[in-house]
């Protein structure tokens, strides 16, 4: 018997798709700039977030976190430390976070009370890549300690981000860090990726983030895309 | 490795399209999986074997379509695939751009029904 072809033509994370879109108007409606970190494990998401938590809320914005990890509340812990609302998301033994596990976790917060929403993702530079999570913008960690070429060997991820921050540049020297070839492999999956170097522990390179953040904010407002 | 919850909606989508289609055996499952999607075609058939048992889809074969990424060049004015996937620059002329027109597709595209 000759099989019967059925065609389908569904995006197999139509539903994720789908709550993104849904997170994104809500975003959009409150002002609310959302920002997706993204990077392997041990890249130095949470010490610059802290800083910049905490640099935000010094200059009178209204930054909030959501932050993802397999276990532990460690890394809410340590970014509560700047006093502004923080929440984490166990996703016990998931990769990545999904755009239901960011609206469940969004209960009972004002949105309209937040200028800047960090989405600090589970330490993945696979996963993470196709679940799309309603943010305005997707930021790729690279710490100096990887290696220069981790954008050649996860390209998918690399292409995907609005933003590359080089993190960690305080270690560069020991590493013995080719920063141009960095930059050049950045750049080789992601023409023209505007890429911010920076130190959680020294503070270098964080005004240049600061300043970047709040030009793409202002952009959302006025556009509802940071770009 | 999120290939096992890409292939449980797999299971799901095509499930559905059975039920709509008045139900029958399903023999192959194709898919569309884009180099940038960050899904691997392997581990994605190992896991789907998983998925489909004790399901309406048990039996079936999951054949995955590898979609390679294809630029738009802003100089050609046209659509061609970059010599590799870690240099997104124009075979032709050499432009790099970030106008990524394939490639990071995930999407069930059919389903075989005896």
């Amino acid at each position: 018997m000759t099989p019967r072809i059925l065609e389908v033509r569904k995006g197999v994370l139509k539903k994720n798709d789908e709550l993104a879109a849904e997170l994104r108007a809500r975003f959009r409606a409150a002002g609310v700039f959302t920002v997706n970190l993204v990077s392997s494990p041990g890249a130095g998401k949470t010490l610059l977030l802290e800083r910049t938590l905490a640099a935000l809320a010094d200059e009178g914005a209204r930054p909030a976190a959501l932050v993802g990890d397999p276990e532990t509340d460690n890394d809410a812990r340590r970014l509560a430390r700047s006093g502004v609302p923080v929440r984490q998301i166990q996703t016990h033994g998931v990769c990545h976070l999904e755009a239901a596990m960011v609206g469940n976790n969004l209960a009972q917060w004002d949105l309209a009370g937040f200028d800047y929403l960090f989405i600090e993702n589970v330490g993945n530079l696979v996963c993470t890549t196709s679940y799309d999570l309603g943010e305005a913008l997707r930021v790729v960690f690279l710490a100096v300690t990887e290696g220069e070429d981790k954008p050649l060997k996860y390209p998918g991820l690399f292409n995907s981000a609005d933003a590359a921050v080089v993190s960690k540049c305080d270690l560069a020297a020991a590493c013995e860090f080719d920063r141009d070839a960095a930059r050049t492999n950045l750049h080789a999956v992601r023409p023209g990726l505007p890429i911010l170097e920076t130190s959680g522990k020294t503070g270098t390179g964080m005004s240049e983030w600061l300043a970047y953040l709040r030009d793409r904010r202002r952009a959302f407002l006025e556009s509802g895309k940071a770009w | 490795m999120h290939e096992l919850s890409i292939a449980r909606n797999v299971v799901e989508i095509a499930t559905e399209a059975l039920r709509d289609a008045g139900g029958g055996t399903v023999s192959v499952v194709r898919v569309r999986v884009g180099v940038l999607a960050g899904v691997a075609p392997e581990a994605l058939t190992f896991c789907y074997e998983i998925a489909i048992r004790g399901t309406p889809l048990e039996g079936s074969q999951l054949l995955v379509e590898v979609a390679p990424v294809v630029l738009h060049c802003p100089t050609c004015d046209r659509d061609a695939q970059p010599p590799d996937i870690c240099h997104l620059e124009c075979p032709v002329c050499g432009t790099a751009t970030a106008d990524v027109r394939g490639g990071r597709e995930l999407e069930v595209e059919s389903i075989e029904v005896i």
